[in-house]
């Protein structure tokens, strides 16, 4: 099948700023696709490369099969939901979601019944007469999600989109999004700086670092395998122990990577293990985060809060099993 | 509480008092009201009574007729003044007033648009700068040197008609004065000399506030119009023309009024028609008729209060 966005050796520098470097990448077609990294990595500008808001300095886009080159963004099937949401603060709430058939020169009747409808699918019908002024963040979030949707695009972009809702609004929109991608069947492509929402949300994610990706895998494979130091450290807090560590407890001379739920904490310095020295408790609710220096080597390891839990400046032993470090190919 | 002492034995949150000064500042901060009093008084009272207390003298006296035979002003409420405003002489004055200011308004409007684009979305740092400059130089000279520069530049002599013959185009200005009102024997001596002139010179009047209103439209929205399947065409017509309406409208604000009051740039370019600042000029100088004068003076009022009232109902300043 052709892939929905298919990326080939594609660079967009600002200048002497490599935003975005040599970068090869497929987008399957009906795939909710996270772009993950820091700020200034290069996915929001991998994101209006899509959108055609930005044209590549070198490489190939190709959008279902065509490429993009030269195309402006007004003759992409490809809609964007904004950071910032950009609705028109001059037009109601149904005049900005029924704009994209106004614009194609779709008749006044039938495009505000395709606006009503853009509006129920968002959970927000009878709201067409308001401004945008007159809504709540979350509101205005759903507006923009009608106003992209009602165009039926061939992708959906999303640049952090739930960036400015609040934990509660954040975590329900999450849901309804990835309910919304399953029903219309629209490739979702979703930018975030947020791990915990593109690991929730995604079929495949891609963590980007300095305009290159790092690494392409589903939420599972980039948490649990990840392939470089970075993307074990960006992604989920995972322990990231130096080729000598790894050689003395797992065999082989690589850098490795540890989940701190799976070393167990004891509190008696006895038996085999790694030793340390208790440094910090963080209580996180269900669960605690002890940080151990082992020999100048930080260690976290994350235990239930139930159990008896050691004191900073404890002397413990760490253990866990040789299979559970993982050896990152990404490292040399 | 017993580990915390200050060294003077008296609660450190209160600071020591800075004298009379101190004691006014403080006494003021209580009392914000009569701050606002202070502050607002001079400018009120200039404003207030000097000037706009002279200009409803001026309007009373619209009120007033003169005696043709004495040339005294005759003292009593009368409409007869304004009847006399009505006479042809003096309705062609006002409609052709009027009709310069509604064109040098859209004329400005349209060459200051791109200027004020260009500066609100892509001029950065030292080009910012430049921009300022570029609009504010022609303030600093006087208006008078620049009216005499384009009395210069528009006569038959001048420098367009000298390029106009260069490059084998002469035919197009002449064609353009052989039309009726636009017309005359020169550029300098025409209603189309009058109307370059205006628009040149009330033009900075029209950028500055449509770049301010541009500045405010975040460059999101024309992504996301785009975006939505709009050509740059329909993004001007559906995004960028509405939210910069405000900032027309301030403009226009300027370039109308100014132009219905002015007086110099009429005497100097264009024909001997009048218009409503010289006949203001001539009423209350030499002819020695206050009360036709004032009742000149109230038109652009008049017109400007309709003007603005036309703008609010057709939503200028719902994007506001």
């Amino acid at each position: 099948m052709t892939p929905a966005v298919s990326f080939q050796k594609v660079s967009r520098h600002f200048g002497s700023v490599r935003a975005v470097d040599a970068v090869d990448l497929d987008i399957a077609q009906g795939e909710f696709f996270a772009m993950l990294g820091p700020s200034g990595s290069g996915k929001t500008t991998c994101l209006r490369l899509i959108a055609g808001f930005e044209q590549p300095t070198s490489g190939e886009i190709s959008i279902f099969g065509e490429s993009a080159g030269g195309v402006p963004p007004y003759r992409r099937n490809v809609n964007t939901v904004f950071q910032d949401y950009a609705l028109f603060p001059h037009l109601n709430v149904l005049d900005n979601v029924a704009y994209g058939l106004m614009v194609k020169g779709v008749a006044r009747e039938e495009r505000s019944r395709a606006a009503e409808e853009a509006l129920s699918l968002v959970a927000l019908p009878g709201y067409g007469g308001r401004k945008p002024g007159q809504l709540s963040g979350g509101q205005r979030q759903r507006v923009a999600l009608a106003r992209a949707l009602v165009n039926r695009p061939k992708v959906l972009l999303l640049d952090e989109p739930l960036g400015a809702l609040d934990l509660k609004l954040r975590e329900q929109m999450q849901e309804e999004l990835k309910s919304l991608q399953k029903q219309l069947g629209i490739t979702f492509v979703f930018v975030t700086h947020d791990q915990g929402e593109a690991l929730s949300m995604a079929d495949r994610v891609a963590v980007f670092n300095d305009g290159r990706i790092m690494q392409v895998g589903t939420p599972q494979e980039i948490y649990g395998k990840p392939a470089t130091r970075f993307v074990a450290d960006f992604v989920g807090s995972s322990n990231v122990l130096p080729p000598d560590f790894v050689q003395r407890y797992a065999g082989q001379k690589r850098w490795g990577s540890l989940r701190p739920e799976v070393i167990r904490v004891a509190t008696d310095a006895t038996g085999d293990g790694v030793r340390g020295k208790v440094v910090a408790l963080n209580y996180l609710g269900a669960a605690t985060r002890i940080t151990v220096d082992a020999d100048g080597q930080r260690i976290n390891a994350v235990v239930a809060s139930g159990g008896k839990l050691p004191s900073p400046g404890d002397d413990v032993t760490l253990t866990f099993n040789r299979d559970a470090v993982h050896l990152m190919e990404g490292e040399a | 509480m017993s580990s915390v002492a200050t060294t003077s034995g008296r609660p450190a949150i209160i600071a020591g008092r800075g004298g009379m000064l101190g004691a006014i500042s403080d006494f003021l901060w209580r009392n914000p009201r009569l701050f606002l009093v202070l502050m607002l008084l001079p400018p009120l009272l200039w404003l207030g009574v000097i000037y706009i207390g002279s200009l409803i003298a001026l309007l009373l006296q619209s009120f007033f007729s003169i005696d043709e035979y004495s040339g005294l002003i005759n003292r009593e409420f009368t409409l007869k003044t304004y009847a006399e405003l009505l006479q042809p002489s003096n309705l062609d004055i006002i409609i052709r007033t009027v009709v310069m200011a509604a064109a040098v308004t859209v004329g400005s409007a349209i060459v200051a648009f791109p200027i004020a684009y260009y500066a609100a979305r892509y001029a950065r740092g030292r080009w910012k700068a430049l921009f300022y400059l570029g609009i504010m130089l022609p303030l600093w000279s006087s208006y008078l040197v620049k009216i005499y520069a384009w009395k210069l530049i528009l006569a038959k002599e001048g420098i367009l008609n000298w390029f106009f013959a260069k490059i084998g185009a002469t035919w197009i200005i002449d064609a353009w004065l052989a039309l009726p009102v636009v017309g005359g024997n020169s550029l300098s001596i025409s209603a189309t000399g009058t109307f370059i002139v205006f628009v040149y010179v009330w033009l900075p009047f029209m950028i500055l506030p449509i770049q301010a209103a541009l500045e405010r439209v975040p460059g999101s929205l024309v992504e996301a119009s785009a975006d939505l399947g709009a050509s740059p065409a329909q993004t001007f017509r559906n995004v960028l023309f509405p939210l910069a309406l405000p900032g027309i409208v301030a403009g226009s604000i300027f370039t109308f009024s100014l132009t219905l009051g002015d007086y110099i740039i009429p005497q100097i370019i264009g024909t001997s028609r009048l218009f409503i600042g010289q006949a203001v000029y001539a009423h209350q100088g030499t002819a020695g008729n206050i009360p036709l004068a004032a009742a000149f003076t109230v038109v652009p009022i008049v017109v400007m209060g309709l003007y603005l009232w036309f703008a609010k109902r057709m939503g200028a300043f719902d994007a506001l």
